[in-house]
């Protein structure tokens, strides 16, 4: 492996324990599973009790944003060659099936996984499938232009 | 709801997005390329579902080992072990808007204080999705009701 490869994947794993101790925190703290869609799904219900750690947990996230742009900025990055109009339908696809699959890459992928949940699983290998399919279509039939 | 409450929800969420931001996912051609399992895969995201899963799985078994949360009632967690059609269909959706766009919902929220075109309509979407989702959900569980009566009729 050269040692740019070696780096970022030090570096995943590095945010990956970041982000399996804040999960672990809030479920010692709340005892919410950290499920991103689910935080930001839920604020969409009308249950105002359950609004304000929700709003809190997003308010902080973009909080983290800011802190990234401002000590290192290309940590956060746009796709290239895609277009708007495929952003509008990634979104909804994404916004949309993460809600009728309840869940995304944080609370499948990390949370269920952990606890060896097999309808986590299931999702999982769903979503890296029609995901890898998507990348490869896009970039073999598509030429690399969405 | 209780200040300390919110304050440590911010705080978690904050540490999340960085844990993000450190990582690369909300890099989305590093997603992108992570997906690219027949192209020139960069597997270095494993790192961070490895990562994650190990710190989880060793500490929140150590944490619901405790009656409950420090700030809340009682852990909230799924119990369900059922495989639907709603979650593989979803799940699915879900994987080709994240092939597509590149963002998951978490690194969406981390990376839109960079207020970028493609971050913006996204994420605008995105909320849009979740509100659809809303809309349609009674009617798609009122279906599957509708469904369950009639075969539970002609049992």
């Amino acid at each position: 492996m050269n040692p740019d490869m070696t780096q970022a994947l030090l570096l995943a794993l590095a945010g990956g324990v970041l982000i399996g101790l804040a999960s672990v925190a809030l479920l010692y703290s709340h005892g919410r599973i950290a499920g991103i869609s689910g935080i930001l799904g839920g604020m969409l219900d009308a249950n105002y009790k359950e609004f304000g750690w929700r709003l809190a947990f997003v308010v902080g996230m973009i909080a983290g944003g800011v802190i990234l742009l401002l000590t290192a900025p290309e940590a956060i990055g746009t796709p290239t060659g895609r277009s708007l109009p495929a952003m509008v339908v990634a979104g909804l696809l994404v916004g949309f099936g993460t809600r009728l699959g309840s869940g995304c890459t944080s609370g499948h992928g990390i949370c269920g996984l952990s606890r060896f949940s097999g309808r986590s699983l299931v999702a999982v290998l769903t979503f890296m499938l029609t995901g890898a399919v998507t990348v490869f279509v896009v970039r073999v039939f598509l030429g690399g232009a969405a | 709801m209780k200040p300390i409450s919110l304050l440590v929800s911010f705080a978690v969420g904050l540490v999340f997005a960085l844990g993000l931001g450190i990582s690369g996912m909300t890099q989305p051609d590093k997603v992108i390329g992570f997906l690219d399992f027949l192209g020139s895969w960069d597997p270095a995201l494993m790192g961070v579902m490895g990562g994650g899963v190990v710190v989880y799985l060793l500490l929140h078994r150590v944490v619901v080992r405790r009656g409950g949360p420090v700030l809340g009632d009682i852990f909230q967690i799924p119990q369900r072990t059922d495989i639907t059609p709603r979650l593989v269909a979803g799940s699915a959706m879900f994987g080709v808007g994240w092939g597509l766009g590149g963002f998951c919902p978490g690194p969406a929220l981390t990376a839109l204080p960079s207020m970028t075109p493609h971050v913006l309509v996204f994420a605008g979407s995105m909320f849009a999705g979740m509100l659809l989702f809303r809309v349609v959900d009674p009617l798609l569980t009122r279906r599957a009701d509708a469904k369950a009566e009639r075969a539970g009729a002609d049992a």
